[in-house]
């Protein structure tokens, strides 16, 4: 190349001098690749450009610098400004937290949250799954049923209508996956079943949750229920809520259960059953291990998705996140900074959601290792 | 293995019994797998069975203890309540039948509307962020991750929140004065009361068949004759002049209102809830971030190769997108839209955390006027089913038709 060039100088004798070349690193070049690529994406770029400009000062502004911070004073400092109330969630944040669960006793939903968090990052590493995790899980739960119920250990009783807060939505939230999971696969595998009726029974039931909204099965769990069967009978809210929510989840995730077992190959079942392996150890050994495998991923969104849906307890009348946070608001004095309390609601969900799709997506990287050069 | 198969070979093997019988015999019964199945199954519908006569006979003690009438005699009954807004007359002497239609009426309308708004920002966001255009492309990242991971619910309640703490009707933000919103709603520019809009809504179908037409013929001619036409003007002209001719044939006098501020309130034109505003924002902008994904994930799975190729065979950019990568992104983009428009509509139940008269808050209402809480259960749940169904149906039918056609 160098000595074709050189030639070709040496033949036209004069070496023109060229033009610098066009930088291919920096910051230059980076926007020319990236921003200014074309008269359309040029326009993209202006255009995303103007509307942060005409957004974010404005943004900024109401959000940070004319915001009340502090609620020493009530809410005259928010009356003062026209910026944001961030004062309300400085007041207001015990009950939005925790409900109607008594004052005194809020030091127990927050060392109930504290478990639960720090037992869902344990469980998040893969070093840890082994069975001790599970033995940790189950003597968490039990103090986590403890410390909401109380009435042992000198313990103040607090009954579930007490409960309220973030306590309520995270145990909503645990107790629906961890019931719900077996549920469905009972449900996927009794739609797999060449029994007739349990498999009819599972289709139906499976379809029928699917087809109505999470609203109407609550609503049936919770205000409806109770018409039906004797007072004596009936389980108290909290637990008719729960019901509920499970049924919902489980109808979704056998679905998801379903896939990953018609995902394994004939081969797999055919090979268990020369090996004169009986239907559950099939099941228990050879199938779901493979199958909880392929549903991961699928499952994770489920799951983000059951957490979502917490707040609709809130439609029946408990006092979850949101349910506080809408009573919290009945108050004269604060009732017109409900934006803002919702926005603060609306970022904690955001966090763990948000961290939940994140780590759901790597998972998905680590169980696919195998499938990728 | 082989030692004892060496040892065995060599000695005559003992004769094994023939199989048993394979009959149902009393002795040992319970060991029978067919008798084990048929026992299980049995075992099962008898508790299912059980459980709802229990169920159901306590509801009918129950209700006749309060003297409620059973069966649906109720629903030509009179309502005895209002309704909010309805699309349809609705005053309190009206049924209860007619309140179920207004509850399926409201629901349509704001999953109708939400279905609309979120495939547009949907397809938006999802090609904004394949874009090579960093600023657009993190823009809908954001977008996405925001809306997706946060609970439905207290979005639309956040919307409703914003919605009610908007300006009285006096100070209502205003676009030159034709559309204006406040804390009543939004009120745009609309047909008045009586105008005959519904001919022109006719033409407008008669229109679309028509152009459906057009389409398919060009389509035949072009892979019969490989000649081009762009259909595109001569289909607007299409659809702008056959609704306006079969308008101006009925002599329909041509009224837009423009609402006004008049007295305490603005009138006139098409009024927007703030109810119907948040339930449909709600709706809407979630729904969309999936759809978004889908999107970015159906077009991504178009092979590269495949979009090479066709510019290598110098088709131009457009037909690449439309006719090369489109029909295959398809494939993958409906099944699972079709799942998101489901999951929208039975949403929309969540009106009733605002108070938006749709069917899940309708039935509530009607469930305590009438007292006849289960027949109102078993046609609410019914309503939703069909609603669903659908839905479901449509899609499958779209979907069938951009499926791959194999032999």
């Amino acid at each position: 190349m160098t000595s074709h060039r050189l030639i070709s100088n040496a033949q036209t004798g004069a070496s023109a001098a060229r033009p610098a070349p066009v930088a291919t690193s920096g910051l230059v070049h980076w926007a020319r690749q990236n921003l200014f690529d074309g008269i359309h994406n040029t326009i993209f770029t202006l255009l995303c450009c103007a509307l942060l400009i005409a957004t974010v000062p404005d943004l900024f502004r109401w959000a940070i610098w004319d915001a009340a911070w502090t609620s020493a004073n009530g809410a005259d400092a928010c009356k003062a400004t026209t910026g944001a109330c961030w004062a309300i969630v400085q007041e207001k944040y015990r009950l939005m937290l925790f409900g109607t669960y008594p004052y005194e006793q809020h030091w127990r939903g927050a060392l109930v949250v504290l478990i639960l968090g720090v037992m869902s990052i344990v469980s998040g590493f893969r070093v840890f799954w082994t069975k001790w995790l599970l033995v940790a899980w189950c003597v968490a739960w039990v103090a986590i049923f403890v410390l909401q119920l109380g009435g042992v250990f000198g313990l103040v009783p607090t009954p579930t209508h007490l409960w309220g807060g973030l306590p309520l939505t995270l145990l909503i939230f645990f107790s629906t996956v961890i019931g719900g999971l077996p549920v469905a696969i009972l449900l996927a595998l009794g739609r797999q079943s060449n029994l007739p009726i349990i498999k009819a029974l599972c289709i139906g039931f499976v379809e029928m949750v699917r087809g109505v909204p999470l609203v109407t099965v609550l609503f049936m769990a919770a205000l409806i229920f109770p018409l039906f069967v004797p007072e004596a009978m009936t389980p108290d809210k909290f637990v008719r809520a729960l019901i509920g929510m499970l049924m919902f989840f489980a109808a979704y995730a056998a679905d998801i259960f379903r896939g990953g077992l018609q995902a394994i190959p004939r081969g797999q079942y055919e090979a268990a059953e020369a090996l004169g392996l009986p239907y559950w150890q099939k099941t228990t050994r050879i199938i779901l291990p493979q199958t909880l495998r392929i549903v991961l991923p699928a499952l994770m969104n489920d799951i983000i998705r059951a957490f979502k849906n917490t707040t609709f307890i809130a439609i029946i009348g408990l006092f979850d996140i949101l349910g506080a946070t809408k009573s919290a608001l009945e108050d004269p004095t604060w009732v017109s900074y409900g934006t803002e309390a919702y926005l603060f609601v609306i970022a904690l969900y955001f966090v763990v959601c948000f961290s939940m799709s994140k780590y759901s997506a790597s998972l998905e990287r680590d169980l696919n290792k195998g499938n990728t050069r | 293995m082989t030692y004892s198969n060496a040892k065995t070979t060599g000695e005559s093997l003992p004769r094994r019994k023939p199989p048993k019988m394979q009959g149902l015999s009393l002795n040992g019964f319970w060991n029978d797998q067919r008798f084990r199945n048929f026992a299980a199954q049995a075992i099962v519908i008898a508790l299912v069975i059980g459980f709802f006569v229990y169920i159901f006979g306590n509801a009918q003690r129950a209700l006749s203890d309060q003297g409620i009438k059973t069966g649906f005699g109720f629903l030509m009954d009179s309502a005895g309540f209002a309704i909010g807004e309805s699309p349809i007359p609705f005053s309190a002497s009206d049924t209860f039948l007619r309140a179920y239609g207004v509850g399926i009426l409201n629901t349509l309308k704001v999953s109708f509307a939400a279905i609309v708004l979120a495939s547009i920002i949907g397809v938006l966001l999802g090609v904004a962020r394949l874009s090579r255009n960093v600023m657009l492309n993190r823009f809908a990242s954001v977008y996405v991750e925001v809306f997706r991971n946060t609970p439905q619910l207290l979005q639309i309640v956040f919307w409703y929140m914003l919605a009610v703490q908007l300006p009285g009707p006096k100070q209502a933000f205003s676009l030159d004065g034709i559309a204006f919103l406040s804390n009543r709603g939004l009120a745009i520019p609309g047909p008045g009361e009586g105008s005959g809009f519904g001919f022109a809504l006719i033409g407008l179908v008669i229109a679309a068949g028509l152009v459906v037409l057009l389409r398919r013929h060009l389509e035949k001619r072009l892979r019969q004759t490989g000649q081009k036409f762009n259909g595109l003007p001569l289909s607007i002209a299409i659809m702008v002049i056959v609704p306006a001719v079969i308008w101006t044939v009925f002599g329909t006098p041509s009224q837009i209102e423009i609402p006004a501020l008049r007295g305490f309130n603005i009138r006139g034109g098409l009024q927007l809830s703030p109810e119907f505003l948040a339930l449909f924002l709600g709706l809407s902008l979630y729904i969309a971030a999936f759809i978004a994904e889908i999107v970015r994930a159906g077009i991504a799975s178009v092979n590269q190769g495949q979009i090479e190729a066709a510019t290598a065979m110098g088709i131009k950019n457009s037909d690449v997108l439309w006719r090369v990568v489109l029909p295959q992104a398809m494939r993958v983009i409906v099944p699972p839209s079709t799942a998101q428009y489901v999951s929208l509509l039975k949403n929309s139940s969540l009106g009733v955390m605002i108070g938006y008269p749709e069917l899940f808050n309708l039935n509530n209402t009607i469930l305590t006027a009438s007292g006849n809480t289960v027949e109102a259960i078993i046609i609410m749940m019914a309503i939703y089913l069909s609603l669903t169904t659908t839905i479901a149906v449509i899609m499958n039918w779209y979907n069938r038709s951009v499926q791959l056609k194999e032999r």
